[in-house]
């Protein structure tokens, strides 16, 4: 820590920024902003996809330093060089996406980020084993990152931070990665570390965790603070109007759907991983059915990969009749024969392979859209490739200087825009589409979820996997979950419940058979 | 086969497999932080003449090593500059550096070629070496040959129990992570890739030096290349590397015997062996491909910017 006193400022403020700006080429990440978080508070930063919630965060983790402004620390005026710096001062730090290593063990993964300080490794154990037990946190502290679930993986997160002297425990996102069971389970931890007098920043976009779980709210849009509220008082509307301005539409309901012939069917579909950290599906049924959509929730890493391989035709399986198409049976078929028989695949990754991240829309266009007329005798139809992306730009208000922009200098949102539309309309008698909403901002995520639904109306089966309870409970017809490569029954959307769902999640389930 | 024939096989495996062994101890040490480095065989040779032309003038087998490690660091650090310093391909980089050293190191030894000097001396450790078969292997080789079981242990120790070798795991793993949590990334990978080059500078010098005293063009005959075959079927782990370094000069040794004793196999297919055996052998003890990824360095060859 490399504090000194330039002017003291109010000291029962455990953290205080003071005018925050940061500037990215391009983009105005943090304009003037100011927060107040005192011991023993858990505090929100609520805010959408690129308000500018991780870059404030990082900044006082010291990953990334502000351009203006003023950071106190406990009344004194600080700058923050580098997380080590951070960590010396008592700020502990859970990310998104975890900075842990697959191939150590727990001790070692937490033993490298102490640093010097981490001291003997049993003795380091010891101290896990404690800490863990006392925040209701059970660790094994010898089993490899790889071998574990997303949510010990996150407490494995927690306790790094825990076994240090914590004053302030920041958390990205931190219930995005878990079931509804282990989220009450950290929110159970975090008030008892609040409690014991330890300053919490709980950055979120999940409206009614907040207000379970936070003292206070700061609201982010667009980089700037739009209000301050006490979560449990300000209504939920009003707490969203601040997120996304007034003139996004926030939520709709939609029809359910109960319907018509059976379109896909899976049967006994057993399959090992091709990545050797990846689960095993074991004898997985389903089937959907046309004008229905299906959703499949469950965490991320429990065979939702493997599954979509083996539906794509990337995976090419043993039997022909494991996967079949209506009546035409297309487990062996490679994806472009699938994709004449009427699939249509929005994978998760956008860039890399929803599309080419250094190609322009207009070839991303033709990458799945060679079907639609645009290639004869070999040769690329320039003008119909381009009518085409026009018209996929045009439909679904991808916001893009022309078809010529590369797909990676669009947003999130804006390119899995494209992604959807290319895919819907190609007319898909199948679309099978992957976390169609991650990382998406609500006014992109409301035109995907029209968008799928006005697909289902038109009598497309449609199968979406996806890691948001909430949006599969908005959309889906029926419901059902993943859990280590098993896949739960099935229920109509409005028959079940999130707690049910969630317990699907985690694996516990009567039978593996599906009841469709 | 009387146990003299025996005890010299074993004693001549153990000092044909030396050179494969320290080249690859290096960049084993160099691959765990993430980084290719193909320059290997361009490292050994640099280090192979320079090795001979200092010592040649100056008559000091002692200076003669310390400046092969010396020219296999410069060498790794011309590497280091472009593919970490620019964040050029590291593939490409490596291939490079091996062409540079090939071609240098045949101009700068043009003159010295057939020259001949005294090379390094086998000791013998008293009683020690008189055990039969492995007294001999063990304990009545040359300094290098000494210094490189000590170097085996300390990769050993140094991938098993400490933290500098977690540090460049984790490195090697996750770099952004790494970064995260405040390692500090660049620092360790520029000292892995001087590690390995010193190895390889070493390793020159010791087949210059001590293995055949003399300096030829092209003297390395692909060992670089087969080490880095070795540490990738090793699966990044030292006691299969020195494995699979004393296999390699076994079937050198075995096919120089099997022409001796005049067996009636095509001396082709005998001097392929050494290779062929090496790469089968490590082939089969890494099928398992669970255990293999526990030890691959996940962000092996990929560039890393610190701050996207």
């Amino acid at each position: 820590m490399n504090g000194q006193t330039v002017e003291s400022s109010d000291t029962h403020y455990r953290l205080q920024l003071k005018g925050i700006t940061k500037q990215y080429p391009g983009c105005l990440a943090n304009d003037k902003v100011n927060l107040e978080i005192t011991p023993g508070e858990i505090h929100a930063l609520l805010g959408e996809n690129g308000a500018g919630k991780s870059t404030l965060m990082k900044m006082i983790y010291g990953v990334t330093k502000p351009d203006g402004g003023e950071i106190y620390w406990e009344g004194e005026q600080v700058t923050i060089k580098d997380p080590s710096s951070a960590r010396h001062m008592g700020i502990g730090m859970v990310f998104q996406h975890f900075s842990l290593f697959e191939t150590l063990t727990v001790t070692e993964n937490i033993a490298l980020a102490l640093g010097d300080d981490a001291g003997d490794l049993e003795e380091l154990t010891k101290r896990i084993v404690e800490v863990s037990k006392k925040y209701g946190m059970e660790l094994h502290p010898d089993r490899h990152i790889h071998s574990l679930s997303v949510g010990e993986r996150q407490r494995v997160e927690i306790v790094r931070c825990l076994v240090q002297d914590i004053k302030l425990l920041i958390l990205d996102e931190p219930t995005s990665v878990l079931t509804p069971q282990e989220v009450e389970t950290l929110f159970v931890t975090l008030r008892q570390l609040a409690a014991d007098g330890c300053s919490i920043l709980f950055i979120s976009h999940k409206l009614n965790e907040v207000r379970d779980l936070c003292h206070s709210a700061t609201i982010l849009r667009g980089g700037k603070v739009t209000g301050d509220c006490i979560p449990a008082e300000a209504g939920a509307t009003k707490m969203a109007q601040l997120m996304v301005g007034d003139d996004t539409p926030i939520s709709t309901d939609y029809a359910k759907s109960a319907g018509g012939e059976v379109f896909l069917s899976v049967k006994d579909l057993s399959m090992l991983s091709d990545d050797p950290f990846g689960a095993t599906l074991k004898r997985i049924n389903f089937e959907v059915k046309q004008g229905e959509i299906l959703g499949i929730a469950g965490v991320a890493g429990n065979g939702q990969e493997e599954l979509l391989a083996a539906l794509s035709g990337e995976h090419i399986l043993d039997k022909a009749e494991t996967v079949n198409f209506a009546d035409t049976a297309v487990g062996l078929l490679d994806p472009r024969k699938r994709r004449e028989l009427g699939l249509g695949f929005v994978p998760e990754e956008r860039l890399g392979r929803g599309a080419v991240p250094e190609m322009s829309l207009k070839d991303n266009t033709l990458l799945t859209g060679f079907l639609q007329g645009l290639v004869s005798f070999g040769l690329i139809n320039q003008a119909k490739t381009e009518q085409f992306a026009d018209k996929i730009i045009a439909d679904y208000k991808v916001k893009t200087p022309n078809r010529n922009a590369a797909a990676q200098s669009l947003s999130g949102g804006n390119l899995q825009k494209f992604i959807i539309g290319r895919e819907i309309l190609q007319n898909p008698k199948l679309l099978v589409a992957a976390h169609p909403t991650w990382g998406v901002d609500i006014g992109a995520a409301t035109a995907i979820h029209k968008a799928l639904i006005e697909l289902r109306d038109q009598g497309a089966a449609i199968l979406v996997i996806s890691e948001d309870i909430d949006e599969l409970f908005l959309i889906s017809d029926r419901l059902c979950a993943i859990c280590d490569g098993e896949l739960s029954p099935s229920k109509a959307t409005t028959e079940t419940s999130i707690e049910e769902v969630g317990r699907w999640m985690t694996g516990v389930f009567d039978s593996p058979q599906d009841a469709a | 086969m009387d146990i003299d024939l025996i005890t010299n096989v074993f004693y001549a495996m153990v000092r044909t497999g030396t050179p494969l062994l320290i080249v690859a101890l290096g960049e084993l040490v160099c691959e765990k932080s993430g980084v290719l480095n193909l320059g290997q065989e361009g490292m050994m040779l640099m280090g192979a003449v320079i090795g001979f032309i200092v010592t040649l003038t100056t008559g000091s087998l002692a200076l003669g090593f310390i400046m092969s490690i010396v020219a296999g660091i410069v060498m790794s650090m011309m590497f280091a500059g472009i593919a970490l310093g620019l964040n050029a391909n590291q593939v490409a980089t490596g291939l490079a550096l091996t062409i540079f050293g090939t071609g240098l190191s045949a101009f700068i030894g043009a003159a010295y070629v057939g020259v001949p000097i005294t090379g390094l001396e086998p000791i013998n450790i008293p009683v020690l070496s008189e055990i039969p078969i492995i007294g001999k292997m063990l304990f009545g080789q040359d300094l290098i040959v000494y210094l490189s079981f000590v170097l085996f242990g300390l990769v050993y120790w140094f991938f098993k129990s400490s933290r500098l070798g977690l540090v460049v795991k984790a490195v090697g793993e996750n770099p952004h992570a790494a970064n995260v949590i405040g390692l500090p990334v660049m620092r360790t990978r520029y000292l892995a890739v001087a590690f390995g080059g010193a190895m390889a500078g070493l390793a020159g010098g010791y087949l210059s030096l001590a293995y055949t005293p003399l300096w030829a063009e092209n003297m390395s005959a692909g060992r670089g290349w087969i080490a880095l075959a070795l540490v990738v079927f090793a699966t990044w782990r030292a006691e299969r590397v020195i494995l699979g370094a004393y296999l390699f000069g076994l079937a050198s040794i075995l096919n120089l015997v099997a022409q001796g004793l005049g067996y009636p196999v095509s001396p082709n297919l005998l001097a392929m062996m050494p290779y062929a055996a090496t790469v089968l052998v490590l082939v089969m003890i890494s099928s398992n491909v669970m255990k293999s990824k526990m030890y691959t360095p996940m962000w092996l060859g990929k560039p890393f910017h610190p701050h996207s």
